[in-house]
């Protein structure tokens, strides 16, 4: 089965069979026999409800978690062979509420992996200015704030900025909207789907809220008990003909409409 | 004689025994510290030696005050009478407060900030020294007040087996049933707990996150 070799493999990420378990015996398998492909440069989104998956899956991309059946490669090279720390600083992780650091400042959060990766103290302050302006935060008025005195659309800015500091090739993204008010959420969306164009850059994007995914993806994966039911670029998405791709569209056609 | 005159008629000794009480406590609290704050760091991750820390240190504090110094007393280079003994035995008493703390606030941190500097690339010690002790120290701080003013207290009995410290006139007033003589005692070592107490809260106050 020689379906897929990515064109550009460098920052690609696949999942050859792998499964998953949680549990002491009787162990509950929460991933099952996922085989994906995330090819460099799309936008891919995990969608399904609570518990089926998604966040199991994003963390066996960056090895908080190894699989127990199958393998993940990352780069081409398997997670368990990947030195973890520097498979996770080439990785952005945003999850929901942004997970700042409370007794950092803005600027410090930003600075984090540049910090670790000992970069000089003059390229990581204007790194830091270059990021927060990108995500349209006046660095001038940011930079010296503490979590707690942003709004949750701020952190969650600042959660971006974060994940873009050191310019990893991958950025994986766990429900970084759902906690926002409706309005706020859909100006982020809006942003974060032209940054994504400007940067290129590998992204994987999980959501519950198919209105999010449509708009965000270049490819949608729908994961239902672990298991990878649909995958489908989003115009076709809605298309597919199986229970659960249905009752995401039921969802979805209820709702008002769809976001710019 | 009124306890005012026999304070200000012995006003020298008073302030020579509050001096000697202080060190007694600041050297015990510095030593408790050394060894508790760095114990506490060590025991996040070690459930076994966890236990067997924490389970020390309980028993440690069950001990009577005064029983504690006496059994010191025996034990060859770190026993004997005098202010050595008593600071070994103030030092043991104030472990449990500084490391239980110390483990509380390391081990209380938000799950998913741990797990957000996991992911960003954080060694566990990165995340132990840049994130979990810093969010802990307002907590850890906590124990070091609830310690000192613990220590303070007992070091009144230290007098017991001849250290010296406000204790000295506390002992001597129940002897000679001379409420003016205890008040010598009691009321600076009230006052040095009230002191403390304030200023290592300043402190906490400082250093929380909220």
């Amino acid at each position: 089965m020689n379906t897929y070799t990515p064109i550009f493999p460098e920052n690609s990420i696949e999942f050859r069979g792998v499964s998953f378990r949680v549990g002491s015996p009787p162990a509950r398998e929460i991933v099952s026999d996922v085989s994906l492909t995330v090819s460099h440069g799309e936008t891919l989104v995990l969608l399904g409800r609570s518990g089926g998956g998604k966040t199991t899956l994003l963390k066996l991309m960056n090895g908080m978690l190894l699989p127990a059946k199958g393998q993940v490669l990352v780069q081409r090279r398997a997670t368990i062979d990947w030195d973890r720390i520097r498979l996770r600083r080439s990785m952005g992780y945003v999850i929901q509420d942004a997970g700042l650091f409370p007794h950092f400042s803005v600027a410090e959060n930003v600075a984090l992996v540049p910090t670790l990766e000992n970069w000089p103290s003059s390229r990581i302050s204007a790194r830091v200015e270059e990021m927060l302006k990108l995500v349209g935060l006046d660095p001038n008025e940011f930079a010296k704030r503490l979590p707690r005195e942003l709004s949750g659309g701020q952190r969650q800015r600042v959660g971006v900025a974060r994940a873009l500091a050191a310019d990893p090739p991958i950025l994986l993204m766990d429900e970084p909207f759902a906690a926002l008010d409706p309005v706020t959420r859909s100006e982020l969306q809006s942003e974060f789907r032209t940054l994504t164009a400007r940067l290129g850059k590998t992204i994987v994007f999980v959501t519950h809220d198919v209105r999010e995914a449509l708009f965000l993806a270049s490819r949608v994966v729908l994961l239902e008990d672990g298991r990878v039911v649909a995958s489908a670029p989003p115009n076709e998405f809605l298309r597919i003909d199986h229970p659960e791709v249905r009752a995401f569209a039921a969802s979805f056609s209820f709702g008002s409409s769809a976001p710019r | 004689m009124s306890s005012w005159s026999f304070f200000v008629g012995h006003r020298g000794e008073i302030l020579a025994a509050t001096r000697a009480h202080l060190e007694l406590v600041l050297i015990a609290m510095f030593l408790a510290t050394l060894i508790s704050v760095p114990l506490g760091m060590l025991i996040v991750h070690r459930p076994a030696l966890r236990n067997l820390a924490l389970g020390i240190a309980n028993i440690l504090q069950t001990i009577p005050s005064l029983a504690l110094f006496g059994f010191l007393i025996p034990i060859p280079f770190i026993g004997g009478i005098g202010a050595r003994t008593a600071i070994v035995a103030l030092t043991l008493y104030a472990i449990l407060p500084i490391l239980r703390n110390t483990y509380v606030g390391l081990a209380g941190t938000d799950p998913a900030i741990i797990e957000s500097a996991e992911a960003m690339g954080m060694t566990p010690s990165q995340i132990l020294f840049r994130v979990r002790f810093p969010l802990a120290l307002s907590v850890i701080l906590a124990g070091i007040r609830t310690a000192t003013i613990i220590t303070i207290g007992v070091a009144t009995i230290a007098a017991a087996i001849g250290a010296g410290g406000l204790g000295t006139f506390i002992f001597r007033g129940v002897a000679l049933v001379s409420d003016a003589l205890i008040l010598a005692g009691a009321i600076p070592a009230a006052l040095l707990a009230l002191v403390a107490d304030f200023l290592i809260g300043l402190l906490e106050r400082h250093f929380r996150i909220s």
